[in-house]
């Protein structure tokens, strides 16, 4: 996309026809490196052309979390434009224009993920673009009319003129909007006059959702370019020993069969030839070392390592000397590998032709996907042209970029434009998994208030994963997320990081991350010394929260709603959890009841959430909804295991997803604030597991401390170990 | 096999080997993306069309089995009285999140209106287990089918 915008004068931005007339206009950022100490770099775009058709060109990707809807509510309120009038753009990738505001130029990422939609900067600097453009349409109408811009208002694409009655809108005044210098500090709006922020706004992607014309990823061409069905080593560092493609080669469409050193792929004239294809072929792997590696070794791995102190990661009082005296209690909670299981499968694009390729993908991170086209093709960035789709779910799968390298590698081998695609299986077994984690606790009550607390917690690193390289001073911040920002106040704590990598299972990030892990052992070990002081799991919460206001004000809120000291019947119980993570306080009430058979049903979900500034109220409540579904699908039945190297798990009949009859009845209550933004794609998971587990413990005695849950142990069938 | 097929109300020549299933036709030879796939397993719904007002999982429909019957997608369920109102909920009540599971919802949700057009939780469940939504959109599904019903506001 051309751009044309004079960054020469600092604090100014200048505005130049757009081709076809239109009004193009960048607004604002952070310094873009010691030249431009004197410049300002534009971030994302708004353009109108001359028939008042506004487009909005967003800067993050839309997987269903509404960050484009949120996103155009940010532009269109200060532009003064309504919902009904904007039309939405991808950007494309660039991650000096489109990365998080907040982030210094050089570790700017276009990427969506870890709710950072509105948490980067963007909640501001998007109001800031259109705060600017709508100052310079007014000061076109000034000039046109002769008259001070201050005699003039806006609303809905129109400037007004009151005083003479006249109006113009937008579109008419695009192409007289093209000489004007402005400042890029145009006031913003006061929040008692915005129409669109924080108020209920229909999700702009939504109806093409609803009549199948919604392009992903999945549906670039389909028809009209070949298909490579993929088969990469089942276990990490296999290759391919060798091929029998007789069978395959035999069945009419199979037009090639790509054979590299890790994968095979059959490339037909569909997807169901390309898949039968696949069946056909005899590939026999070398599995190399990793082969024999399994579940067991893992978990004991990192059992032992975490028997011995970790890194320090926080250190506050005197934990050794506190743990001195007091009532002691000594756990370890444990979290099982999950994969993504993002609807829509992994799949990408791709025409090579020579040193160059075109992707068409959907992905998490537009430049991070163009990066890696660009290293299998050992060229520029810039010769790799990328264009990204709706996310058939993202959950942080759509951060990595295997699935684009391996589609370029196979590209590379066929003439022409190919869909690389992964079936429901090959997707699961080869999934950039959540790590498995160990958290080993330790904890003492004196005088029924916690005084020692002590946090040890392991589990593959993602960073280390990515980049091949060791952590930084060997700790990896991921992992201990959330542990180390816990609001309770306790007067001597410790957390510690204890690095295990899980060999040959590559791990990923997953929507909650570290937090999800951490977070479900501290509201665990919170709800156990509850119980032990012989307290109201609330009431002990909040008499270690007297200086935090928000992660109480969540708790009272979603205990008040779910009726949290009424009677229940029949043999049930509440549990309470609070998160603080993501910029956001998350409380949960989980009403649950469990029978002989030791099967769960969830009765109701309650949840309190403050995520400071709200954009899109409805926006919030469905992805708590979703968050909620999310993370009890993983505590009932979310497990993968590795044998023999291999991920066991394939589809939807071993890795089980919660089903409609099966999803409890879930209420989401915001509370009103005016703090920063604060994620809200992941505090729903994160708090909900905690939740749950505490109201099994509730209504059973019975605390679990391995996810998934384990009905075995609450039918009374085997020992909660 | 060489014949025609009904979507949409509209016929189309098809040319495909006999086992090929119905969603990849669809999608593959009539470039008819909407409706979807997910595990080609008869697992998540994701492929569902109705066969003659039945809805049917495309991914495990053989398309010589389905003759002269009928067959409606998401494409063409609007033209449905129950499909259109399914539709007119699930925008209001702004269902879909990543939406990649919504054709196969609605199509699932459609059938079970035209057939049920008060359906108890009983039949809203019967009706929509077999089809998973990886965003957890639920709660907004049974209240849209029941708005389309016209039993909930
Ligand atoms: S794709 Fe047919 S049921 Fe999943
Ligand atoms: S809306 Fe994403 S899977 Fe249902």
């Amino acid at each position: 996309m051309a751009t044309s915008i004079d960054t020469s004068r600092r604090g100014f931005l200048k505005v130049s026809a757009a081709a076809g007339g239109g009004l193009l206009l960048g607004f604002e950022l952070l310094q873009d490196g010691a030249e431009a100490a004197s410049a300002f770099a534009p971030n994302a775009f708004i353009r109108i052309d001359p028939k008042g058709i506004v487009t909005l060109i967003m800067p993050q990707q839309e997987m269903g979390q509404g960050t484009h809807t949120g996103h155009s509510q940010l532009l269109a309120e200060e532009l003064d434009v309504a919902m009904s009038q904007v039309v939405l753009e991808q950007a494309p990738p660039n991650d000096m224009l489109y990365g998080g505001p907040k982030a210094p130029p050089e570790r700017r990422r276009q990427s969506t993920g870890g709710s950072s939609s509105f948490r980067n900067g963007f909640y501001i600097s998007l109001r800031q673009a259109g705060a600017n453009a709508r100052a310079i349409l007014v000061t076109a109408a000034a000039r046109l009319w002769k008259v001070d811009p201050a005699t003039l208002r806006t609303s809905d694409g129109v400037v007004y003129h009151d005083p003479s009655g006249r109006q113009i809108g937008y579109g008419e005044l695009s192409p007289r909007a093209g000489a004007i210098t402005l400042p890029t500090d145009a006031p913003l709006k006061a929040d008692k006059d915005f129409k669109l922020i924080g108020k209920p706004v229909h999700r702009l992607d939504v109806p093409a959702k609803t009549n199948g014309s919604v392009t992903y990823g999945i549906d670039v061409m389909a028809g009209k370019v070949p298909v490579a069905a993929v088969l990469q080593a089942p276990v990490v560092g296999g290759k391919v020993a060798a091929v029998d493609d007789a069978a395959a080669r035999a069945i009419p469409g199979v037009k090639q069969i790509v054979v590299l050193d890790d994968l095979v792929a059959v490339v037909a004239d569909n997807t169901w030839l390309a898949f039968k294809g696949l069946k056909a072929l005899g590939v026999t792997w070398n599995d190399g070392p990793n082969g024999r590696l399994g579940q067991a070794d893992i978990v004991r791995d990192l059992r032992e390592k975490t028997s011995k102190p970790g890194v320090s990661a926080k250190n506050e009082g005197d934990i050794d000397k506190a743990f001195g005296s007091g009532d002691r209690i000594d756990v370890a909670y444990e979290m099982p590998f999950l994969a993504h299981s993002p609807m829509e499968p992994l799949n990408c694009t791709v025409h090579v032709q020579g040193k160059t390729a075109e992707i068409w993908v959907g992905t998490q991170v537009q430049t991070g996907a163009q990066k890696a086209a660009a290293k299998v093709l050992d060229v520029d960035p810039k010769a790799v042209t990328l264009t990204n789709f709706m996310l058939g779910g993202g959950f942080g799968r759509r951060l990595d970029t295997d699935m684009v390298t391996n589609a370029v590698r196979v590209a590379q081998q066929v003439s022409g434009p190919v869909k690389v695609m992964w079936s429901r299986e090959e997707d699961t077994r080869h999934d950039t998994v959540r790590p498995y984690y160990r958290n080993v606790m330790a904890a003492t009550l004196k005088d029924g208030r916690i005084d020692a607390w002590l946090h040890r917690i392991s589990g593959g690193s993602v960073p280390v994963r990515m980049s091949g390289k060791p952590p930084k001073d060997g700790l990896d911040g991921s992992t201990i997320d959330g542990a180390d920002e816990i609001p309770y106040e306790i007067p001597n704590l410790r957390v510690e990081y204890v690095q295990c990598e899980p060999g040959a299972v590559n791990v990923g990030w997953w929507r909650g991350v570290g937090p999800n892990n951490s977070l479900f052992a501290v509201e665990s070990l919170i709800d156990e010394l509850a119980r032990k002081a012989g307290k109201d799991p609330l009431e002990f919460r909040l008499a270690h929260l007297q200086k935090s206001p928000r992660a109480a004000g969540v708790l009272r809120l979603a205990a008040d709603k779910a009726g949290w000291s009424g009677p229940l019947e029949g043999k049930a119980g509440r549990g309470i959890a609070m998160i603080n993570a993501f910029g956001s306080f998350c409380a949960a009430v989980c009403e649950a009841e469990v029978n002989a058979d030791g099967d769960v049903r969830v009765r109701r979900m309650v949840v309190a959430v403050d995520a400071g500034k709200v954009v899109n109220p409805d926006g919030i409540t469905s992805q708590v909804e979703g968050g909620v579904v999310f993370a009890l699908t993983s505590a009932f039945w979310g497990n993968i295991t590795v044998a023999n190297g291999r991920i066991q798990q394939s589809n939807f009949h071993d890795y089980r997803m919660m089903r409609i009859h099966e999803a409890p009845p879930v209420e989401v209550h915001i509370v009103p604030s005016n703090e920063d933004p604060g994620g809200i794609g992941e505090p729903g998971v994160t708090v909900s597991t905690p939740a749950l587990v505490n109201a099994i413990a509730a209504a059973t005695g019975i605390r679990l401390r391995t996810m998934p849950i384990d009905r075995e142990i609450l039918a009374g069938r085997k020992d909660n170990a | 096999m060489k014949g025609t097929l009904q979507v949409n109300g509209v016929a189309h020549d098809v040319e495909a080997p006999d086992d090929m299933p119905l969603l990849w036709v669809l999608r593959d030879m009539l470039g008819m993306t909407g409706t979807k796939y997910g595990c080609g397993i008869a697992q998540c719904g994701a492929c569902t069309v109705h066969l003659d007002g039945k809805p049917v999982r495309s991914c495990l429909l053989p398309v010589s089995a389905v003759g002269d019957k009928p067959v409606v997608t998401i494409e063409g369920v609007g033209t449905t009285p129950a499909g259109a109102k399914a539709q007119k909920a699930w925008i209001e009540l702004d269902v879909p999140q990543c939406g990649y599971c919504q054709s196969g919802q609605i199509m699932s949700a459609s059938a079970l209106l035209a057939n049920t057009p008060a359906p108890t939780d009983a039949d809203i469940d019967a009706a929509m287990a077999g089809n998973i939504c990886r965003c957890g959109t639920y709660l907004r599904i049974r209240a849209a089918i029941k708005r389309a019903a016209g039993t909930q506001a």
